[in-house]
């Protein structure tokens, strides 16, 4: 009903359209994987004001956004990118630009959008007003060798970092001339499932799959080279069996600390960011995927591989434990918060439903409908380095 | 192979592979951090290895053991359905 009340709104707006003058901070979309389809949202009135088909598929689908909010660039799976209007909810540009892609990120000054391939492996560089491609650059780390690529992200000086999963190594390109790119590479260790670049864009850490720990390389100093953290931080111990990939990207960093998800552990590791060791490990209820801290960093918030994805762990970093802890839904696949965080917009994909949760009382304050939802992306992305 | 899960269970299955299965492989079984599943890139691979590899998992790999989620039985009718293509 509620969506249905949207769109009719959604077609008022367009109705007596002309030139309706709104900023788009308070937009956002949520993915729906199995239908191609993204819903475009508004995080004021808790309410979707459009629908739009034909993405293609969406599973693990993500989206980044132009430096004036106002347009949205989402990454299929299928290798498809979609240049989506918010304000005319509508597609402006779509290419498949490869066979099998996991994601991409923005340059810093907003011009240039990179997209990370699984195959054929590599990034591709397009022109972010056109979606022309300026140029590629080949994951290959040995003669004829091709690795997928994981965890891209932006940096300063349109530089984007990013990690390769077979290769073993950790890569800065910088496209400061977008269409001669020159790449940096640095040994990381072994089997990179993901990445993720600091607030302040100096550090870009790549978690291990294929070891305990995880890779980290100065991005002002790149000479240095990457090096380890965490270093077996479960040795000795039997990893568990992963059911799913944790995810870095929308990481957390709170009171100087950062909380990370343990890979084959029910644990979230907490470290200290200026001397990047362990400090702390805080118990929660599965593996961790997703580990985001509220923008004003007082909470974490941590949702699980299955079979636990019913789960929702809420960690308070004054307390430094799980304050609350709760089951919302069904497959709660991610989250997102409004931009100063009174609220976390979470999807829950086997209720085909997004749920809306103030985060002081943690009283549910909203939902809306959505076909298998996956990603929530708000328009606030478009300021941050990293996402 | 055994005897065919019922009605309900497979419904379960099909749903356990595309979604969960699907993180790594792709909702779409195109492959992603893990390969593809689809019956031309299965059809040379012997049957039992690849119930093996869903019930014990492939150490050395990210692949994960499935057997607290299922049975043997039912890892050969995931396997069967996949080499001739999968429900959706």
């Amino acid at each position: 009903m509620r969506l249905v009340l949207g769109f009719l709104f959604a077609l008022l707006l367009t109705a007596c359209a002309g030139p309706q003058v709104r900023g788009t901070g308070d937009l956002g979309l949520v993915i729906e994987r199995a239908s191609g389809h993204v819903t475009l949202v508004d995080t004021t009135s808790r309410q979707p004001y459009a629908r739009i088909g034909g993405l293609g598929d969406l599973s693990h689908a993500s989206a980044v956004y132009s430096r004036d909010g106002r347009y949205a660039f989402v990454f299929g799976r299928d290798g498809g990118l979609t240049k989506i209007d918010m304000l005319e909810a509508r597609i402006v540009k779509r290419v498949i630009q490869s066979g099998n892609a996991i994601g991409g990120s923005i340059s810093q000054d907003g011009k240039i959008v990179v997209v990370q391939n699984y195959t054929p492996g590599g990034i591709k560089a397009f022109d972010a007003a056109t979606l022309e491609l300026l140029s590629e650059v080949p994951a290959e780390y040995a003669p004829g060798k091709f690795s997928k690529v994981v965890g891209l992200a932006d940096t300063a000086g349109n530089r984007f970092a990013y990690a390769l999963f077979e290769g073993g190594e950790i890569r800065v390109t910088d496209f400061s001339n977008p269409k001669q790119p020159t790449t940096q590479r640095f040994p990381a260790g072994s089997q990179p499932y993901d990445g993720l670049v600091t607030p302040d864009g100096r550090y870009f850490l790549a978690g291990l799959f294929g070891e305990d720990g995880i890779a980290m390389l100065d991005l002002w100093q790149p000479e240095k080279g990457a090096r380890k953290i965490l270093e077996k931080y479960g040795r000795g111990e039997e990893k568990l069996p992963v059911f799913k990939m944790p995810h870095l990207r929308g990481w957390s960093v709170a009171q100087g600390k950062a909380y990370l998800p343990a890979i084959g552990r029910h644990e979230v590791l907490v470290v200290d960011v200026a001397t990047w060791k362990e400090v702390g490990r805080i118990p929660v209820r599965g593996q961790p995927v997703f580990v985001m801290a509220r923008p004003d960093g007082r909470q974490v918030w941590v949702n699980f591989a299955f079979p636990d994805n019913g789960k929702m762990d809420v960690i308070d970093t004054l307390a430094g434990k799980v304050v609350h802890a709760f089951e919302p839904g069904k497959g709660i696949l991610h989250m997102e918060f409004t931009p100063r965080g009174e609220n976390v917009w979470l999807s829950a994909r086997d209720d085909n439903k997004v749920l809306i949760y103030d985060t002081a009382t943690f009283i549910r304050v909203g939902e809306i409908a959505a076909d298998n939802p996956s990603g929530i992306f708000f328009t606030t992305r478009a300021a941050r380095i990293g996402f | 192979m055994a005897a065919e899960p019922d009605a309900g269970r497979q419904k379960e299955l099909v749903r356990l592979v595309r979604q969960d299965c699907g993180s790594c492989h792709g909702m779409t079984l195109q492959g992603g951090l893990g390969p593809a599943l689809l019956p031309a890139s299965l059809h040379d691979k012997p049957a039992e290895s690849l119930v093996a590899t869903i019930y014990y998992g492939r150490p050395g790999t990210p692949m994960p053991p499935w057997q607290q989620f299922m049975s043997e039985a039912e890892a050969g009718w995931i396997v069967q359905k996949l080499m001739s293509g999968f429900p959706q």
